[in-house]
């Protein structure tokens, strides 16, 4: 059995702008093994975001389509579950609560209370939150908060785990940290993951594969780039491996090389804004 | 007492103030700047009542406005006394006929007498509440649906903002009329003044919370919207847990300014529909002309003004109750 997990297949997609229709994507081909780690990178504006929203099924593609596990994407389900850039944790619940809304959404009927209330708390117990799941969420630091989000999203038992730049917002040490966290969760529960970066360590660090896109507008997938370090991988002795180094080599030759941003800053400004507004208005 | 002690006895926020100096600067600010206003207020309003005369005697100035206070007050307990007193004979002309004729038919009257200042502001504050609960009853509801569909948003728009501005007493007549037609019982439960005087209230405070309450849920931020849409949260866990929670700031705004309309509103529909409340006590002292008249108009100014405070600050303590973010400024 060769099929694949999930399918994009010629991917496109436009949105309308006041100067007529603004191709964001265009013909994004990509299949994913069951369990595979990838992750998206690219320059800003590349449509990265575009291209999890489409699997997500919060837009949808112009042409093409997304197929997962045989069926069609074409609405947002907790089968994709998010892990939002920015936490979108309900600032009026606690961490516990928040994870809780999810649970009750997607276990109705299927768990009991106690079921419940132990598999909130075991899924905040993998992303080491536990001690602080009756805080509402600003009363927790930025890491903590985007660990909540984690765990809401795990607690759907997604098969699909989609990442926004989840740790862009973090500081560095944060950033390491909760790469290990997910690196260790994902050993466990062989989850299928989508993963945005900006950043090229956790990018070679963290995927199976890593798809780098190339500049917008019509943007499309690059190349793909096999990571085949072994499992667990440590941080510390990766910096001195020779395959490791290769790797990074190689997504920042495509990024700064292949894929220079040639634009003025002016021209890169107003094609972002144009973009956004088109975002803005399809949402 | 040391500075350093009297830093402490003050509320929790301001203890950055600095030793002594700051403690009095800050007693100053808090405390005298305002009646200073408050006794700057007093001087000219003396000074310039008494150069105003008018056909019911010279302008009322406090002095004259707290006398007739005191009359007020005295008005009220004399007519309580009486009211005890009635229901006191009655009860012993009663108990004497019973004891006559244990089968005797006993019949128990209520007095009536004239409503005092202090029940016509009960009247107006019952009055006012009915007619602000019924308009949120339907401006909060309304409000969410248009927020969250742009079409019925479209739909209403054009409605909401033609009868936004019309005045109550533009509306009375109508209110009044409808309600002749419609409210005919032969034993009413309520006043048919009253009835009039509510709706009008509720017609003109029902605009802000509306608009309001439309604005706060059309601004919910997407990303909780995204949140929502990948839980497939249904219709009613959608305006229950992540609506209403994130639109309660500006429900409230609406609320409080509503209820600042109805107040205001009150007062012109109760002379004009003779509702007994404190615009019906400023309409009869108005007609009345006695040389008290324009000292009493004068107090029920300042009860007015002192019950639209009240009841702005009674909703700014339900807004903290209610909202869920408790270290918001709420002003």
């Amino acid at each position: 059995m060769n099929k694949a997990h999930l399918e994009l297949t010629g991917v496109s997609i436009e949105f309308p702008t006041p100067k007529g229709s603004f191709k964001a994507l265009d013909d994004v081909n990509l299949k994913i093994k069951k369990g595979e780690f990838i992750s998206l990178i690219g320059h800003s504006g590349c449509g990265k975001s575009t291209v999890l929203n489409i699997v997500a099924g919060l837009h949808r593609a112009t042409t093409g389509g997304v197929v997962l596990d045989g069926k069609e994407v074409n609405e947002p389900g907790p089968e994709r579950a998010v892990v939002f850039q920015n936490h979108s944790l309900l600032p009026w619940l606690t961490a516990y609560e928040n994870v809780e809304l999810a649970v009750k959404q997607v276990f109705k009927g299927k768990k009991s209370k106690a079921e419940m209330r132990e598999w909130i708390e075991h899924n905040l117990n993998l992303v080491h939150m536990t001690h602080a799941m009756n805080k509402r969420p600003d009363e927790i630091s930025g890491g903590m908060k985007q660990r909540v989000g984690i765990a809401r999203a795990l607690a759907m038992e997604p098969s699909v785990l989609l990442m926004d730049e989840p740790f862009g917002a973090l500081d560095a040490l944060t950033r390491a940290h909760l790469q290990d966290s997910l690196m260790e969760i994902q050993k466990d529960l062989n989850n299928t993951v989508i993963m945005i970066t900006h950043d090229v360590d956790e990018a070679v660090l963290l995927s199976d594969r890593i798809v780098m896109m190339t500049n917008g507008p019509a943007a499309t997938v690059g190349e793909i780039l096999q990571v085949e370090l072994e499992r667990p991988r440590n941080r510390i002795q990766l910096a001195d491996d020779p395959q490791y180094n290769h790797y990074r080599h190689e997504v920042l030759s495509f990024l700064y090389e292949k894929q220079r941003k040639v634009e003025d800053i002016k021209e890169h400004q107003t094609a972002k804004k144009s973009q956004t507004e088109a975002t803005a208005k399809s949402a | 007492m040391s500075s350093g002690k009297l830093v402490q006895m003050l509320p929790a926020g301001i203890a950055q103030v600095d030793g002594f100096a700051g403690v009095i600067s800050f007693v100053a600010k808090t405390l005298g700047l305002p009646i200073l206003g408050l006794a700057l207020f007093l001087m000219f309003w003396q000074a310039g009542a008494s150069k105003i005369e008018t056909s019911l005697g010279t302008f009322p100035g406090p002095v004259e406005v707290w006398e007739q206070t005191q009359a007020l007050v005295a008005e009220h307990v004399e007519e309580q006394q009486r009211a005890e007193e009635f229901y006191q004979r009655q009860e012993e002309r009663n108990a004497k006929r019973l004891e006559k004729d244990p089968s005797a038919q006993i019949k128990v009257r209520e007095y009536i007498g004239k409503p005092t200042f202090f029940d016509q502001i009960g009247t107006s504050l019952v009055t006012v509440l009915a007619g602000f609960i019924i308009a949120s009853l339907i401006a909060i509801p309304l409000g969410i649906c248009i927020g969250l569909s742009s079409s019925l948003n479209a739909a209403l728009n054009p409605v909401i903002q033609i009868f936004k501005p019309v005045s109550p007493l533009a509306w009375l007549p109508l209110v009044t009329m409808v309600v002749s037609a419609v409210y005919v019982s032969d034993d009413p439960m309520f006043a048919k003044s009253f009835i009039t005087s509510l709706f009008t209230v509720a017609l003109c405070c029902l605009w802000p919370t509306l608009l309001n309450t439309s604005v706060g849920v059309s601004t919910i931020s997407p990303d909780l919207q995204n949140v929502s849409k990948v839980l497939r949260l249904s219709w009613m866990t959608h305006v229950v847990k992540i609506v209403l929670p994130s639109s309660v700031p500006m429900i409230f705004t609406g609320l409080r300014l509503s209820l600042g309309i109805a107040w205001m509103v009150l007062i012109a529909a109760e002379m004009l529909a003779q509702n007994p409340g404190l615009g019906k006590f400023v309409w009869d002292e108005f007609q009345n002309g006695s040389s008290n008249s324009l000292g009493r108009i004068m107090v029920a100014v300042l009860v007015i003004g002192l019950i639209g405070f009240a009841l702005d600050r009674i909703m700014l303590m339900v807004q903290r109750f209610v909202s869920w973010d408790k270290t918001a400024v709420i002003r």
